[in-house]
């Protein structure tokens, strides 16, 4: 089949060129490096843990000693296991509602551009009324009332990214809407799936890199603040955000149970973040878009 | 902390046709705002009403626990009105929130109203004294940055605040706490337990390690948009004429290019006040401060209907009033 290549200025490289491209970056690779270190970590980390994560075996708050390497935490789990074991919920949920709400925000906001009219008008309206209702305070509704299962955490997390998302798409979808290559595929009367999947997609491939990123970040900021508050992972399963509020009172006497836990939460996000802000400006000064 | 500006498209959409005079542009928008407003308000409230009495689960299960019989959960479904067909229960319910009778606490029995109104009044405390320290410090350290534009001051600068955004909240307040007030100096107290009864301001030492988390958060997230903005006006022609007339680099700061800068910085503090109110839950958690927020920890823990209720509508509404504010305020600056 023949498709018209985009000719004209501004055109957006395929995705191969887009990674390398982004990867020039200093802050992207460093950004990448630790997304991945982290998560690796987390996903290793369960099977190298040198006792229980959940076995009570010292006194509360025990010093380094006897075969721990750090201490025990409040109620006298050693704390090495707890913090090997303590990402990989947060990261496979991390990863699931950013997945999500990526997909579901791109979807609308690729609908919404392409249909025009009254579906982009109500579809819009709708992300205004979801976008006034913080995610975190939504989040506490819906958990108070039906308790803090994963799944549940992971969907409440993933629909508050999609109204954002969908906007940022759908602003990054019009200018496409009006390219040759896509009035030509309207034209000729291809699926609207078509269009959107084979057309459009890999044109907005650019602002979707970035919105990854970033996206990322806030899931994983949301569930680590949503475990601190004990409405995320439920005790007496190990996690990172919920590590820290439960060693939070021992903080004079056993520090680090609270700050490795806050710094690997940290360095997940920051990594996310020095990707997405990376990235964004490679893109920025190489197809002069806004970052 | 994540923060979404929610300003850009709206207010673009809104920006007045060139036939319309100015005023009347400006009035019809606001009415636009405020309909859009009670519409959005209604959906919260349909929301909140929806979540909390209509989810599986009985309520009045999870309210007595799992060891309730089935009379007293029988019992107290018909205190509660939840034998009563859903759409006038909606109806009653709004009804009392509208004339600010939000129940009674299950827990304490006292009426919400009364028991929320001294957490209201810490909370807005706190919310006030971080957006006042928030507001002049962004704009020096903005101004600082832009000034020293790519220098190593503005690029150590963006790199501590690339950091400061992208680390939660609790995180943040961990490390002050572990740094001034238990691990190394031991100068400040860890928590914030403000008596019942007094105000807020009457226990300084226990106020400053929450504002200095808020305002480190808010300071990054405000002077980051406060340095833009200043960089695009001292590339502005005018600013550049000031330069060639010779014009001394404080007259042309303060004269010319604040004013300038400063606009699009006063919807971006209001979107700010906004998320102010959903952080300040984690905030006052970590705090154990007595404000709102961490009264809807409190309530959600002890299965407090009427109280997760009030508090929910509560943060809503303002989070949407100040998200309102930033957009009008957008609109009117995009209009001059």
């Amino acid at each position: 089949m023949i498709r018209t290549r985009p000719t004209e200025q501004g055109v957006q490289a395929p995705p191969q060129n887009l990674t390398r491209r982004v990867l020039t970056s200093k802050q992207t690779r460093l950004g990448l490096i630790m997304l991945v270190t982290m998560i690796l970590f987390a996903i290793i980390g369960p099977f190298l843990t040198p006792h229980s994560p959940t076995a009570v075996i010292a006194k509360p708050y025990a010093s380094p000693g006897d075969g721990l390497l750090l201490g025990a935490d409040s109620l006298g789990r050693d704390i090495v296991s707890r913090i090997l074991s303590g990402g990989i919920n947060l990261t496979w949920m991390g990863i699931a509602a950013t997945a999500g709400g990526v997909i579901l925000g791109t979807a609308i906001g690729l609908v919404a551009a392409f249909a025009g009219g009254i579906v982009d008008t109500l579809l819009m309206r709708v992300v205004d009324v979801l976008l006034t209702f913080p995610t975190i305070i939504m989040a506490i509704l819906f958990i108070s009332m039906v308790g803090p299962s994963r799944w549940i955490l992971v969907v409440l997390v993933a629909i508050g990214l999609t109204p954002g998302m969908a906007r940022v798409m759908r602003g990054a979808a019009r200018p496409v809407m009006r390219r040759e290559h896509v009035m030509w595929a309207r034209t000729i009367g291809l699926s609207s799936r078509h269009i959107l999947m084979r057309e459009v997609l890999p044109s907005v491939t650019s602002p979707l890199m970035v919105e990854i990123g970033l996206r990322l970040m806030w899931s994983v900021v949301g569930l680590a603040s949503l475990s601190f508050l004990g409405f995320g992972v439920q005790p007496p399963d190990a996690d990172w955000g919920l590590m820290v509020s439960e060693n939070k009172d021992g903080l004079a006497i056993q520090p680090l149970a609270v700050l490795i836990p806050a710094a690997c939460v940290a360095l997940f996000t920051i990594g996310g973040n020095l990707f997405a802000e990376g990235a964004a400006r490679v893109i920025g000064r190489t197809e002069g878009a806004r970052s | 902390m994540a923060i979404e500006t929610t300003t850009t498209d709206g207010a673009v959409k809104a920006a007045p046709t060139p036939d319309r005079s100015r005023r009347t542009a400006l009035a019809w928008l606001i009415a636009r705002r405020a309909l859009m407003g009670l519409v959005t308000l209604w959906c919260i409230s349909v929301i909140v009403f929806v979540a909390t009495q209509t989810m599986p689960g009985d309520v009045a299960k999870i309210i007595l626990g799992p060891s309730a019989t089935a009379d007293q959960v029988a019992q107290l479904n018909k205190n509660l009105g939840l034998d009563q067909p859903l759409f006038s229960q909606y109806w009653d319910w709004l009804r009392n929130v509208l004339t600010g009778n939000m129940g009674n606490s299950l827990v304490s029995g006292q009426p919400v109203s009364e028991l929320l109104s001294e957490r209201i009044f810490n909370s807005a405390t706190l919310t006030v004294m971080a957006m006042v320290l928030i507001l002049p410090l962004s704009l020096l350290v903005g101004l600082l940055a832009a000034v020293f534009r790519d220098k190593l001051l503005d690029r150590s600068y963006l790199g501590v605040s690339l950091i400061v955004t992208a680390t939660p909240d609790f995180v943040l307040g961990s490390l002050v706490v572990a740094l001034f007030g238990t691990v190394v100096f031991k100068v400040l107290p860890p928590v914030s337990l403000i008596p019942p009864g007094d105000a807020p301001w009457q226990h300084p030492q226990e106020l400053v390690m929450p504002l200095a988390v808020m305002v480190l958060v808010g300071v990054t997230y405000l002077s980051r948009l406060v340095r833009v903005s200043f960089i695009d006006v001292m590339e502005s022609e005018y600013v550049q004429l000031a330069m060639l007339k010779g014009l001394s680099m404080r007259r042309i700061l303060f004269r010319h290019a604040l004013p300038n800068a400063l606009a699009p910085s006063i919807p971006a503090a209001s979107i700010m006040a906004a998320y102010t109110i959903a952080g300040s839950v984690v905030i006052e958690y970590l705090f154990a401060y007595p404000g709102i927020g961490s009264a809807l920890v409190d309530a959600v823990a002890g299965h407090d209907l009427p109280m997760i209720q009030a508090i929910i509508m509560l943060m809503a509404a303002a989070f949407f009033c100040f998200n309102q504010l930033a957009d009008v305020l957008g609109t009117l600056n995009k209009s001059r």
